[in-house]
């Protein structure tokens, strides 16, 4: 094993557990462990949620793409950030002022009713842990090769370290680990960024050449249709990105870990330059590595070419740069699974235990040790699933997340926070339209059925990878649908006053 | 704790929210959100969706705009432009919102404490 790369990996679970012993001094109470107190300035939330949302796939991943793709691969980074203003325009403020702990509590501030808070906890629950187990394969995946301890063990250190983050220090080491890892991640792919530019002069026509030098594709890598073809599937997959955010449990419960809606917003402005800029990198990191590693050498090591940062910090500093990426790569997964756990766990938790089981009666003390006992079993869950899943393609997981959050929760929070008709019926008949539709396209769909490698071999029914553009008019249907017939009379009137007020100026609520 | 949250209750059952909705104030605060939102909303959905739709149907963004550098490249940096100059807008923005929503709290207190 190399020494240099087990010294960084040693330095970054040596910090993380020191900030985990940090936080959990400060994770005695429920509102410390779910939301760490509220605490957070929107500064720091800012780029804990840039931490939360930057994911092994899409900084190996974009990375990865750009080099065999060309700017086709950008087109995800461009989907990733600009559904940011979804978030910013329509649900950041209103989830804020109505949630406390999760997304649960946002949609009973209006339908408080057990049937509602258990389809969303559900809901919650799914999400986190589709997108958990391929960042959990990515991780033993990469550390396998980095490190050369095999898959298993590396599977497990990831899994372990997230659940220990989650358990002991709750959202206050899970914000922290975040903010740490998107100082490291911003601070060590930009400094990679600027070696490769220097390699050619600092003159962005010389590496525009040697870029075509490198693909196979020559010219063609500047321009679009090398990766998306098919115009249906394209509009499909940027639908689903631009929405995908904006249900997404793990960033939304970061709304809760500010004061007010002002850190709010900071949070929001923090976060897009933050992604922004760090795409604009990833972009440049793609054309070096295609550059300077070149296509064959990414494609051998791996076929989707997600080591194509490694391997480009490995070609510009030796081992101690690509040691380093790697440290960087790893910090990310471990950031954002540990996202994923506090999210599922306060779902669980708090929605499940709490309200719906204990009906609200039970100790703050009891509260806690319910959320870490919780955290650890579906810390445990998750890699289970992972160590069972070594040799399947699960990077489809990524994009299905994406769509069951757009048709799944994203209807439901819009028409509950701006649709006076909206009701109790409407609210559970979406998210479940919204969930099972996701799944049954996703099924008979070519991820799944494929005649050739397909876990069911046979020709797909559905022959768009990324089936958004009817998944989510599904999940916006089936609320729609769901309050219309119904049938019952507007009994909220009253309420919905009460919570329009609440929703939009955070009237009667703890402005914390 | 507790106390303070039965106060609370308490101070809220007074105040009447179909009141408040009604009020002038409240209706120009939505009517100025809604103002600002909505043709935002569909000029970046526009703009947003612009650029798969031309790179699928037509090939016109495929010619050099500056250089080397062809539209579509320009087209996909603007998509990071826009994205940051309305975060930055509405925030400025949102302070207005801010103070007309204080506005509205002070006046639904003022006509709960009068009993």
């Amino acid at each position: 094993m190399n020494i240099t790369y087990l010294l960084f990996f040693l330095c970054i679970i040596v910090c993380t557990l020191i900030i985990t012993y940090w936080a959990a001094r400060q994770s005695k109470t429920t509102n410390q462990f779910y939301i760490a107190a509220g605490s957070l300035t929107g500064m720091q939330n800012g780029m804990a949620i840039a931490g939360d949302y930057i994911s092994a796939a899409s900084f190996l991943g974009i990375v990865g793409t750009v080099a065999l793709n060309g700017f086709d691969g950008f087109l995800y980074a461009i989907g990733f950030l600009v559904s940011y203003l979804i978030v910013l325009f329509f649900i950041a403020e209103p989830v804020h002022r109505l949630g406390r702990y999760s997304l649960g509590d946002v949609i009973c501030a209006r339908f408080p009713s057990d049937r509602v808070r258990g389809t969303m906890a559900v809901g919650t629950l799914v999400i986190s842990v589709l997108y958990m187990i391929p960042q959990l394969v990515a991780a033993g995946l990469l550390i396998r090769l980095l490190l050369d301890i095999n898959y298993s063990t590396s599977v497990l250190i990831i899994g372990s370290l997230m659940t220990i983050y989650v358990v002991f220090g709750g959202m206050f080491a899970t914000s922290w680990v975040q903010i740490v890892k998107t100082v490291l991640l911003l601070s060590g792919t930009f400094l990679l960024s600027l070696i490769v530019f220097s390699r050619f002069d600092w003159n962005v026509a010389a590496l525009i050449q040697e870029v075509q030098l490198g693909t196979p594709l020559g010219e063609q890598f500047f321009l679009p249709g090398n990766l998306f073809d098919e115009p249906l599937e394209t509009l499909s997959l940027q639908l689903a990105l631009i929405l995908g955010t904006a249900g997404l449990p793990h960033i939304l419960i970061r709304f809760f870990t500010v004061r007010n809606t002002k850190e709010v917003r900071k949070s929001l402005l923090t976060s897009t330059g933050i992604i922004g800029l760090f795409y604009i990198i990833t972009l440049i990191l793609g054309l070096g590595a295609v550059a300077l590693v070149g296509y064959q050498q990414l494609i051998t090591l791996d076929p989707t070419g997600n080591l194509a940062a490694p391997l480009l910090a490995g070609q510009l500093g030796g081992d101690f740069l690509m040691a380093f990426i790697s440290a960087i790569a790893f910090t990310t997964i471990v950031a954002v699974v540990a996202g994923l756990v506090i999210s599922a766990t306060t779902a669980f938790s708090h929605d499940i235990y709490y309200h719906i089981m204990k009906k609200g009666r039970t100790t703050e003390k009891r509260q806690v040790r319910a959320a870490q006992v919780s955290a650890f079993i579906i810390g445990l869950v998750s890699t289970l699933f992972a160590l069972g899943l070594k040799n399947i393609n699960v990077t489809f997981l990524v994009s299905l997340t994406f769509i069951v959050a757009a048709s799944s929760n994203l209807p439901v929070l819009l028409f509950t926070i701006y649709w006076k008709r909206f009701n109790r019926a409407g609210a559970v008949t979406g998210m479940i339209s919204g969930l099972v539709g996701a799944f049954v396209l996703v099924l008979f769909g070519p991820h799944i059925m494929h005649p050739v490698d397909g876990w069911i071999p046979h020709e797909p029914l559905i022959p768009l990878n990324n089936p958004g553009i009817i998944a989510i008019p599904l999940g916006f249907l089936g609320a729609y649908l769901g309050t219309v017939f119904s049938g019952k009379p507007q009994e909220n009137a009253a309420d919905f006053a009460k919570f329009t007020v609440k929703a939009h100026t955070g009237a009667g609520g703890d402005r914390r | 704790m507790a106390l303070e949250k039965e106060k609370r209750q308490q101070t809220e059952k007074e105040i009447d929210y179909e009141k408040v909705v009604q009020s002038s104030s409240f209706k120009q605060f939505m009517q100025d959100k809604k103002k600002f939102i909505i043709p935002w909303t569909i000029f970046f959905l526009v703009f947003y969706f612009l650029l798969p739709i031309l790179t699928s149907y037509t090939t016109f963004l495929n010619t050099p705009a500056i250089g080397d550098i062809s539209w579509v490249w320009l087209f996909a940096f603007a998509q990071f432009v826009m994205t940051w100059v309305l975060c930055i807008v509405y925030v400025k923005k949102a302070n207005s919102f801010d103070k007309q929503a204080d506005e509205i709290l002070e006046k639904m207190q003022e006509g709960g404490d009068d009993k």
